[in-house]
């Protein structure tokens, strides 16, 4: 992890990163992801600690951190665009199909 | 590597030496409370269960019970019972008679009132104090401890920092051969394979993919969503979107050595090294469950902040959230705000962690236990009657 990293990428298979400062709108983020770097342009304002896409992910796409899905877009998500509960749905613990 | 604890009747190692008052029942509560109020080293456990039960659920009360009296943080027990509940104050005093130390029970409704019973629990406890002043604590290995290990009030930080941080203690612990226990089964949803891969046995890791999936199920058959309960609204305002990826941050406590075995919820581990106990994610539920099954020290990390203590068990609270360890000070322990900054590693953090472990098991005090903080409630799994 970089000094002053505003964000940080777990694993290189996440299409998400996690904000560890609150990010504005219009910004332009730096990463490193496994020695490489890269930039991002925040699109929304990202509260410390939620996630930013690193890529489009199209609608019904795994969100993928830790290297893991974590669930499934409703909508497609631009690269640099807020993903959290208003764009993404789990599939575990309920039933299928209910929103 | 040692710790200073005190040693039990059978060879059992405590990192604290309680004088334990039980009520078996909630009518007692009151009574339990009066016997152990003002007594130092004495503390009752606020038990609201233990009448009109039955079947699996009475058993896992008196399990749990039991669990507590017999914990090795434990010097000596009075169980308190009104005299007519199902689960009589006798019959868990009597199971707890096989750990050697010294059990005595009881009633209400016998002794003659509420008054009556908390003078004669008073002349009961105080005997116990001062036997168990006497007992000096004794050089242990800390291949004795069984660490419980425990998130609450996650958040981003929880998955990057805190959680990964515990995670590097608990393999240096299972590497000293000692016991930790991973718990809160719900919060394994959507991270069941990686840990189930970890199996000793392709049967134990059909086990923990087995767990999840009733857990998943009960879930369904309300009708209702995990969803309305985990993540937990704290945790989606700290930026946690499903169960899957809570689940993926709480793993990482557990460390990376192999899983030698799954066992239900407030039952002993029967092997050293990294154990899963089938408990809820309630944070108190499981924290109980674990103290049950002889758990001696906790390790609790937080992002939102929290302040949950055991009644009988030093737990220690971790976070990476710079916020939460300004704004809650008095409740966080050990900050490791560093690693999010890239000025600590996780494995640096966990050294730390691992030498505050060893000097709480040998007697310094947590923020909650300072606090006062005594949490207790039973994993109900039935109806009263």
């Amino acid at each position: 992890m970089a000094g002053k990293a505003k964000a940080i990428v777990i694993n290189e298979k996440d299409n998400v990163a996690t904000a560890i400062i609150p990010l504005k709108a219009g910004s332009t983020v730096s990463l490193e992801v496994q020695g490489r770097a890269g930039k991002v342009k925040i699109l929304a304002a990202i509260p410390m600690g939620h996630k930013f896409a690193l890529r489009e992910i199209g609608q019904g796409e795994d969100v993928i951190k830790y290297g893991e899905p974590i669930g499934q877009t409703t909508a497609r998500i631009a690269r640099g665009d807020h993903v959290h509960v208003h764009n993404v749905v789990s599939h575990r613990g309920r039933k299928e199909g209910s929103r | 590597m040692n710790f200073q604890g005190y040693r039990r009747p059978g060879g059992k190692l405590g990192t604290r030496n309680h004088v334990l008052v039980i009520p078996s029942v909630v009518c007692s509560q009151g009574a339990a409370e009066g016997i152990s109020r003002n007594l130092k080293g004495a503390v009752y456990l606020p038990n609201v269960f233990g009448c009109a039960q039955v079947g699996a659920d009475r058993e896992q009360t008196k399990r749990t019970l039991v669990g507590f009296g017999t914990n090795p943080n434990v010097f000596a027990v009075l169980v308190v019972g009104n005299g007519c509940e199902n689960l009589p104050a006798r019959e868990v005093a009597e199971a707890m008679a096989p750990s050697g130390k010294r059990v005595e029970y009881v009633e209400i409704q016998e002794v003659g009132g509420t008054k009556k019973t908390i003078a004669k629990g008073r002349r009961i406890l105080k005997e116990m104090l001062a036997d168990a002043a006497s007992l000096q604590r004794e050089a242990i290995p800390v291949s004795e401890l069984i660490l419980g290990t425990e998130c609450g009030g996650s958040d981003y930080t929880s998955g990057l920092a805190s959680n990964p941080a515990l995670g590097a203690a608990s393999d240096l612990l299972v590497e000293a051969g000692g016991t930790v226990i991973l718990s809160e089964t719900t919060e394994l949803i959507g991270a069941e394979h990686l840990l189930a891969r970890r199996a000793r046995t392709p049967e134990i890791g059909q086990k923990v993919l087995d767990l999840i999936a009733w857990w998943e199920k009960e879930a369904i058959a309300t009708g209702q969503d995990i969803r309305g309960a985990n993540p937990a609204p704290g945790n989606i305002a700290g930026g946690i979107t499903t169960i899957e990826e809570k689940s993926l941050g709480c793993i990482y406590k557990g460390g990376t050595t192999p899983l030698e075995e799954v066992i239900p919820y407030a039952f002993p581990p029967t092997r050293k090294g990294l154990v899963l106990m089938d408990t809820p994610g309630h944070d108190v539920d499981q924290l109980t469950g674990m103290m049950a099954g002889g758990s001696q020290i906790v390790i609790f990390t937080t992002g939102r902040g929290t302040p949950t203590g055991s009644p009988i068990a030093p737990v220690i609270k971790i976070s990476g959230n710079a916020e939460t360890c300004r704004k809650m000070k008095d409740n966080i322990d050990i900050n490791v705000t560093q690693v999010l900054q890239g000025k600590e590693t996780v494995k640096e953090a966990g050294r730390r962690i691992f030498a505050e472990m060893t000097a709480v098991a040998s007697g310094k005090l947590t923020k909650a236990e300072k606090l006062g903080q005594r949490d207790f409630c039973i994993f109900k799994i039935g109806l009263n009657f």
